[in-house]
């Protein structure tokens, strides 16, 4: 059960401090996590998400190595808070189950269990040890827009019997239209006895449309970050959903003033570049690719001389899913070769 | 040798398939059952068609039938082996453990075949350990010490069964642990991943491993090309995609700050003996615990040869 001070249409979960951790390339200071936590707190956001980008686990080489270490982030997160609960997001394949029993002890309160969307078998195990821990447990299907309504029904079920308290669907991609938002949305609220929640990106620059959609079809979790910061083109912005939504008369039991003034003076400042929709952020909609990718691609594109776009559009091609961050190496690498045969023989590059 | 494999899913009868194959070449492995739990499973069936015999009688039979073998292969779970490692340790059979279970030594074929000849249990490590683990030695010994080592290992949906699914952790800690074990790394970190493209991808693993300072890159480089050639000596299909490359960082890795990073992105096609090619990560595994299995052959032959002289 979740109640907060007031009564909500909507319980709104802000990613600033995991999914925004992309956008940031996993840099974020001990004192940005104060500011931010206290920050969305005051606000009145209740339920506040802080983790690697990919998830506890996901310092790695092909992930990015987070500047300071994401357990002192969670614990400093932990202790700042007053009324937000803390949640974590988890890859079962990169994080463990044993570093939900960590976060636990730190007061984390809400663990999001992830997988590919017609994944779902991988997330028993961790639903089950997050239930026992008796931390609240979301099951979150990422890439939603590479399965069918009915697929998402079957695995979001799979989910909900292993315990899920909420079902997340993540258009990972930012690549779903309304429309596409709306029929998914509707056969999981129909299907399922637990809520329904909702990630957007803002590739194809839907993710507030969709959210609202999202809404108005009966789930009852929405995602943002503040300042849309986060993965690709970045996700639903925190203030500008609450505004729309105060817009439509719906209640979110928070102050678009503050989550404002959060977004301007504190996420701003720190942001390596504004959020963007540019030619490879598109492309990530477009082409339905991983948004996690962008920065990633960005950088193998300028080591080994090929075009970010190619690289981008080649991994939809390959119908790469979120984690294969090592395939971005491996893409670039054949596109150099191929423009080095090309130019051997004299042929079109 | 008289041996068995237990479990009749697809790696037990991958192996099945392997082995009957080595057998009709003469080697030194004489299998004589598939044993599983499931009277209607199609490895079962299989294998009486091959001519062996095919028993749901699990576990059980393998303890009953002690006396007329001398080794088995366990391609269950890390569940069921746990549960009953010790007693064919009692019968007196030597166990090949394709589970994470993690009980007796690790081996990888290409690194440390020999090492543990004389234990009653070895383990397989997992098919992502089997793969990477060559390239993180391959790395290490070519550099003074390897702070750290990374795997990431991205498998066909559909070549992943149940048991890898519902204990996903273990794999990830099984491989890590062999990466710094036997691979040499001082720290390190295993991730999987699966995909559920149709047609379905290839196995693909890839090995990142952290340079110190002062590293000769040419010899890191060379020795990597030299371990896909032992790789491919037991796993034809195992293969450098793309050609080994070291980027300039640095990296802060849980081993320290390093200047550079090599990059080993690996392929495996599968031999195609039971599942379609796109699932190398079993073959990688079963044609390793073929390989182990032989060398323990040849050494208890050698053994007993040495005592009748």
């Amino acid at each position: 059960m979740t109640t907060t001070a007031v009564k909500a249409d909507y319980r709104l979960i802000d990613s600033t401090l995991r999914d925004g951790s992309h956008a940031i390339s996993h840099q974020y200071r001990m004192d940005d996590v104060i500011q931010i936590v206290t920050g969305l707190d005051r606000a009145g956001v209740p339920v506040i998400e802080i983790a690697h980008g990919d998830g506890i686990g996901g310092s790695s080489f092909n992930y990015g190595f987070s500047a300071v270490p994401e357990k002192e982030l969670i614990a400093k997160a932990c202790e700042v808070t007053t009324n937000a609960k803390i949640a974590c997001l988890l890859l079962p394949g990169i994080g463990l189950a044993d570093d939900l029993r960590e976060i636990n002890e730190m007061g984390v309160k809400v663990a999001r269990i992830a997988t590919h969307c017609t994944e779902a078998d991988i997330s028993e195990q961790h639903i089950k040890v997050a239930k026992s821990l008796g931390l609240e447990a979301i099951g979150f299907l990422m890439m939603a827009h590479m399965n069918s309504p009915e697929g998402l029904v079957e695995e979001a079920l799979k989910m909900q019997s292993y315990g899920a308290d909420t079902i997340y669907i993540a258009d990972s991609a930012g690549a779903m239209t309304t429309e596409d938002m709306k029929v998914r949305v509707d056969a999981l609220v129909q299907a399922l006895e637990v809520p329904l929640g909702v990630h957007a990106h803002n590739n194809l620059a839907m993710a507030v449309a969709n959210s609202i959609a999202a809404y108005e079809n009966g789930a009852k979790n929405l995602d943002g970050t503040s300042a849309g910061l986060g993965a690709g083109a970045g996700n639903c912005p925190t203030e500008i959903l609450a505004a729309v939504s105060s817009k439509y008369g719906i209640e979110t039991g928070v102050d678009p003033l503050a989550l404002m003034d959060l977004a301007e003076e504190v996420v701003r400042p720190i942001m390596p570049r504004a959020q963007v929709i540019d030619r490879a952020g598109l492309i990530l909609g477009y082409a339905g690719v991983y948004g996690s990718f962008l920065l990633h691609a960005e950088r193998a594109a300028e080591r080994y001389g090929v075009s970010q776009a190619d690289i981008l559009f080649e991994l939809g091609r390959r119908q790469m899913v979120g984690g294969q961050e090592d395939m971005i190496i491996d893409v670039a690498l054949e596109l150099a070769r191929k423009h080095a045969e090309a130019e051997a023989t004299g042929g079109e590059a | 040798m008289r041996c068995a494999i237990l479990g009749s899913g697809n790696i037990g009868t991958d192996l099945m398939i392997k082995l009957l194959k080595a057998r009709e070449l003469d080697g030194p492995l004489d299998l004589v059952a598939l044993v599983g739990i499931d009277p209607a499973s199609d490895g079962l069936a299989r294998a009486r068609r091959m001519g062996i015999e095919g028993t749901h009688e699990g576990p059980d039979w393998i303890l009953s039938h002690a006396d007329e073998l001398d080794m088995i292969f366990d391609a269950t779970s890390a569940y069921v082996h746990k549960a009953q490692a010790q007693a064919y340790q009692d019968a007196g059979i030597i166990a090949v453990d394709l589970t994470p279970a993690a009980i007796g030594p690790k081996v990888i074929a290409a690194v440390n075949l020999t090492e543990h000849l004389d234990a009653p249990n070895i383990n397989m490590v997992t098919c992502g350990g089997q793969a990477t683990t060559p390239m993180v030695y391959a790395i290490r010994r070519a550099v003074e010490n390897l702070p750290y080592a990374e795997m990431v290992s991205t498998v066909a949906s559909k070549s992943a069964g149940p048991g890898t699914r519902q204990n996903i952790d273990e794999f990830t800690k099984t491989t890590s642990t062999a990466l710094r074990e036997i691979g040499g790394a001082e720290n390190s970190k295993a991730i999987i991943i699966l995909n559920p493209a149709e047609p379905p991808i290839m196995m693909r693993n890839t090995v990142f491993g952290g340079l110190p300072e002062g590293t000769d890159h040419d010899a890191v480089i060379e020795s990597i090309y030299a371990m896909e050639k032992s790789v491919q000596e037991y796993v034809p299909g195992y293969r450098l995609k793309n050609q080994p490359v070291i980027e300039e960082g640095p990296y802060l890795t849980p081993g320290g700050l390093v200047p550079h990073r090599a990059v080993v992105l690996l392929e495996v096609e599968g031999a195609g003996d039971y599942l379609p090619p796109y699932a190398g990560n079993l073959d990688i595994m079963t044609a390793a615990a073929q390989r182990v299995g032989e060398a323990i052959a040849g050494h208890k032959a050698a053994q007993n040869e040495g005592a009748s002289k």
